[in-house]
């Protein structure tokens, strides 16, 4: 690997690119923000071209001391680069979605989402405690503004809702760093993900950072603030939050929580279960009856979430490498449905859902994707739903089947209520002249719709591609926590051996009769 | 220990204090028409004070050798530190005075001269080894500091600050007085060295009254909690250069105060302050969050601010050890910097006719209106909120890292549990700046020193200030060594 700092650079282009769009005009920041997302595509596409599968756990490495007590620290995993794949591909998609809805203040707006941008594959790239902490924080600030000055009604509300939600999930979590950094004295994650903090001390490390990931995730009963932030956010608000913040929690559990603290991992897993199980079950029945579809798509993410954190907390493989595929998955459909709402948002300017219908008349492309991405979530074999939670359900059965009994209605419930939305939108009578009249995608639209599809099938058909970067580092992880697996209920015995061919020849013989029988 | 040497080391004091009678002079011959040039001079006297102490902050001036005056004073490297931010924050409240006064043509030669009396005053404060040498700069502070808060004389908010000033301080002066006359009836004498050597041999229950007293007195002159409620009258009737004043100077020669009394005098009986200290630092953490949540006025709020970081600081005293004096040196100076930069946007809110705004409600919409000010008061919030990639998330940190290194877990989880209710109050100002509709009440014109120091701090407050750490935390170390090498 070469000591190009690619990771530098990659956090750099989105940077300069904020500082340019706030002193440009409106066209200027437009087109300096999608060139700068689209500089990141390339540069993530080069990072994935030049990941060695297979070879050391940690690439692209960096490592500058620049700061007092920890260092300007860089490099990823399969699992980063996963992630960071993710959030360089929606960002180009969101820097689209808003080219014609954002009229005000057009320069600080792109300005916040590179920032965001950088922020994010900050979060992912850290490898230093405390850089990793100053990333994850820093992402309130723009989201914030974004929520706040371009959202919609009730905007201050959800706004503030996000930022002292996330905040106190958070800081609690600092103090848990800073008594990590001082026992093992040392700010270095991989070095931190090999530590053995006393199983005692490890109880506490776990509910600060609990507290943390859990907000972010969103897990239930602390899901409150998404539902608020995504409808009140801008259509690339929401896919962005839906898309990569969302992820962030995932990321902060596979990182931090389940590597550091194994033990206090399988201590509290009960819990976790717990708290999924409901999520799964009340949040699908409280999409079932919302009439704005933002908030419908907003509480189907909480329950994919749920499926995540089952499959984190499964101990093994299975689990583990279907929670990262739900993650990755949904990542690009829940951000493709936000994505399809903002397209009709942008003719109709309501999200109520009784406010459309027969869409597929009028707009045949655009029924055409919403199907596709309604699919997807709803986890149909083919798209990239299917493969994350049939793994993360296949792991989670291991350990216990009742969790994966309750999780799985998640899947018929999240049939029920996508399929109901996308009938009243996309099917039945033309109730609404307005409705009615509005045209089919754009270029534009379609520019940013086809590429999701393809990835969403491409996931689907061929995980392969996206299992491969990662297989060792969740071997590794599984390793990790394998002394602390808890002992499932499923009893797994090896399968019975194969009959072979002459002992089949044999048993014939023996029995002498049927010949024309078996086979 | 010889005079010249004791002379020597207290140059500093004695360039101000020559500068002050000189301008003095000036002042009385040459009346209001040499503001200008005397308020020049005065700062060329800060500077020239400032290049006299670096050199002791930069080679870790520490023991015997920089006690004069038999250990009165001492110059070492934790006085140095204290009073580069002394010397500084005095010179920008001289630099933005002449265009607030002169609106109100209230620009009077005596202001500049006042403010460097004060400046000495605090500078002897954070140097001083012996509870005499503390007492007199704290009085030749805040003398001075009454009359400054009382500077706008036909305004009756301005001569209430002046009058509350000198009430609650000389309450605050006498209740200092007597914890100081307490110490040294019970230990016999009144030099820091020789009180510590004192509590040492055990504590009785007058040595125990005493240094109650004494940090009672003190935490009047840095607001904590339960002696802070002067502050929010006192910051939003002075005038606002002053109050910029108010806010720094005297808080750090407060704060360098009561580190040296707490740590040198009393450091043998820990345990008797630490208590005390933890309580008002939580109380000062969450009462000033709550407070400010409902203030209209940008200036109070401010008030309120600054007891709030007054807790934060406090919870590195709290743990008694160098680390937590580093780190609160650490959160001085970037407390300063934000402080700073946050009056200097008050004072740069105008309506159109150059007539101060001060109500958070005025300030509606000024992103779109006058985006760089309301772009710097952003860095300035998150950055007091202590939200990352702000600088201001340094000082919290370092304190934090010190009171977990030094094992008070609970504290650290309390303080830092209770900044999120501060940050609710920070959050506000930005939605009344960039999500609220504007109120068009704020003029666009913009004076060129506001600009050069809102640029300046908003600089060091973002994310480049990390690259700073480094050289910050080996000055702070110095300093917080030379603190604890007193013998």
């Amino acid at each position: 690997m070469s000591g190009f700092p690619i990771l530098t650079l990659m956090l750099l282009v989105p940077l300069a690119g904020a500082v340019g769009c706030l002193v440009s005009g409106d066209k200027a920041a437009r087109q300096i923000a999608l060139v700068a997302t689209l500089i990141d595509l390339a540069l993530g596409a080069v990072l994935w071209a030049q990941f060695q599968i297979g070879g050391p756990q940690w690439q692209f490495v960096e490592h500058v001391p620049l700061f007092a007590g920890f260092s300007w620290a860089l490099g990823i995993d399969g699992i980063a680069l996963l992630l960071i794949l993710l959030s360089v591909f929606l960002m180009p998609i969101c820097i689209g979605a808003s080219w014609e809805a954002v009229t005000k203040r057009v320069g600080e707006y792109y300005a916040a989402f590179l920032l965001m941008e950088t922020l994010m594959i900050g979060v992912f790239a850290a490898q230093d405690l405390y850089l990793f902490y100053i990333m994850f924080e820093a992402g309130l600030i723009p989201m914030y503004l974004i929520i706040g000055i371009w959202g919609g009604q009730d905007r201050i509300y959800a706004s503030y809702k996000f930022f002292l939600y996330t905040l106190l999930g958070s800081v609690l979590m600092l103090i848990a760093m800073l008594w990590m950094a001082h026992e093992a004295g040392t700010t270095d994650i991989p070095t931190l993900m090999a530590y053995d903090f006393a199983p005692a001390a490890q109880t506490w490390l776990f509910l600060a950072f609990f507290a943390s990931f859990a907000v972010k995730m969103p897990m239930w009963p602390v899901h409150t603030w998404l539902p608020d932030a995504h409808v009140q956010a801008p259509t690339a608000g929401s896919v962005i939050l839906a898309g990569v913040l969302l992820k962030m929690g995932g990321y902060g559990f596979i990182r931090f929580s389940l590597p550091m603290f194994p033990e206090a991992s399988a201590q509290f897993s009960g819990l976790v279960f717990a708290l999924s199980m409901i999520a799964v079950v009340v949040t699908s029945l409280i999409a079932l009856v919302q009439h704005d579809m933002k908030k419908l798509i907003a509480y189907s993410s909480v329950a994919h979430m749920a499926i995540v954190t089952i499959g984190l907390f499964a101990f093994n493989v299975q689990g583990l490498e279907g929670s990262m595929i739900v993650m990755l998955s949904h990542g690009l459909v829940s951000g493709a449905l936000f994505l399809c709402v903002g397209i009709i948002y942008d003719r109709l300017h309501t999200r109520e859902i009784d406010r459309y219908g027969g869409l597929s008349i009028n707009m045949p492309r655009y029924a055409l994707f919403f199907l596709l991405f309604t699919m997807a979530s709803i986890g149909l074999p083919g798209t990239s739903g299917f493969v994350g939670e049939f793994l993360s359900l296949g792991g989670i059965y291991q350990v216990s089947s009742w969790v994966a009994l309750v999780c799985t209605t998640g899947i018929i419930l999240g049939a029920a209520y996508m399929l109901y939305l996308y009938r009243r939108v996309a099917f039945g009578d033309q109730k609404h002249a307005d409705a009615a009249a509005m045209t089919d995608l754009t270029p534009r639209e379609l520019a940013m719709v086809v590429p999701l599809a393809l990835a969403v099938l491409w996931m689907g058909v061929y995980p392969e591609s996206f299992l491969a970067p990662m297989r060792a580092d969740i071997a590794a992880l599984d390793a990790r926590v394998a002394r602390a697996k808890p002992a499932g209920d499923a009893k797994v015995t090896p399968g019975k051996p194969v009959v072979h061919a002459e002992e089949h020849g044999a048993a014939h013989a023996e029995h002498g009769a049927a010949p024309e029988g078996a086979h | 220990m010889d005079w010249s040497q004791s002379l020597r080391l207290i140059a500093p004091e004695e360039t101000l204090s020559v500068a002050g009678l000189i301008l003095l002079l000036v002042a009385a011959w040459a009346g209001d028409k040499a503001a200008r040039a005397i308020s020049i001079a005065a700062v060329a006297a800060l500077v020239a004070a400032m290049a006299l102490v670096a050199p002791a902050l930069c080679n870790g001036a520490m023991g015997p050798e920089t006690a004069a005056f038999g250990g009165q004073m001492r110059a070492d490297a934790f006085a140095s530190f204290a009073k580069l931010l002394i010397y500084g924050s005095a010179a920008v409240a001289l630099v933005v005075a002449p265009s607030f006064f002169d609106r109100v043509r209230a620009m009077r030669a005596e202001y500049p001269v006042l403010v460097l009396f004060a400046a000495v005053g605090t500078g002897m404060m954070v140097s001083a080894g012996d509870f005499l040498t503390l007492y007199i700069g704290l009085e030749m502070n805040s003398l001075a500091s009454y009359v400054l808060a009382a500077f706008l004389r036909s305004d009756d908010r301005s001569a209430e600050a002046g009058l509350k000033y000198f009430v609650l301080g000389a309450l605050a002066s006498g209740i200092l007085l007597f914890g100081i006359s307490l110490t040294y009836g019970f230990t016999g004498t009144t030099s820091f060295a020789g009180v510590h050597a004192a509590l040492g041999g055990g504590l009785n229950t007058g040595m125990v009254f005493g240094i109650v007293f004494v940090l009672a007195g003190i935490a009047f002159k840095i607001a904590a909690v339960p002696f802070h409620m002067w502050t929010p009258d006192v910051y939003e009737g002075a005038p606002t250069p002053v109050t910029l004043f108010f806010a720094t100077a005297p808080k750090v020669g407060a704060m360098g105060m009561l580190m040296r009394v707490a740590i040198v005098a009393f450091g043998s009986a820990a345990g008797a302050w630490q208590q005390i200290v933890i309580f008002a630092a939580v109380a000062s953490i969450v009462i000033g969050a709550l407070g400010a949540i409902g203030q209209r006025n940008i200036k109070r709020l401010l008030a309120y601010s600054s007891i709030n970081n007054v807790g934060f600081i406090l919870i590195g005293l709290a743990i008694a050890t160098p680390q937590g004096s580093a780190a609160m040196l650490t959160y001085l100076a970037i407390y300063v910097a934000m402080t700073v930069g946050s009056f200097v946007v008050v004072l740069a809110l105008r309506d159109h006719n150059g007539a101060p705004v001060e109500d958070l409600a005025d300030m509606a919409g000024l992103s779109t209106t006058n985006r760089l000010l309301a772009w710097v008061m952003l860095v300035l919030m998150f950055s007091l909120a202590g939200v990352p990639p702000m600088f201001g998330f340094w000082g919290k940190f370092v304190v934090f890292q010190a009171a977990v290194d030094a094992g008070f877990m609970p504290l650290a989880t309390i303080g830092i549990a209770a900044s999120v209710i501060g940050a609710f109050y920070y959050l506000k100002v930005v939605k009344v700046m960039f999500f609220d509709e504007p109120a068009g009440k704020v003029g666009r014109e913009s004076e060129l020193v506001h600009s050069a120091l809102l640029i300046g701090t908003s600089l060091f407050l973002s994310p480049l200030g990390y690259l700073l750490t480094k050289w910050l935390g080996g000055l702070t170390g110095h300093a917080a060594a030379a603190l604890y090498h007193f013998a």
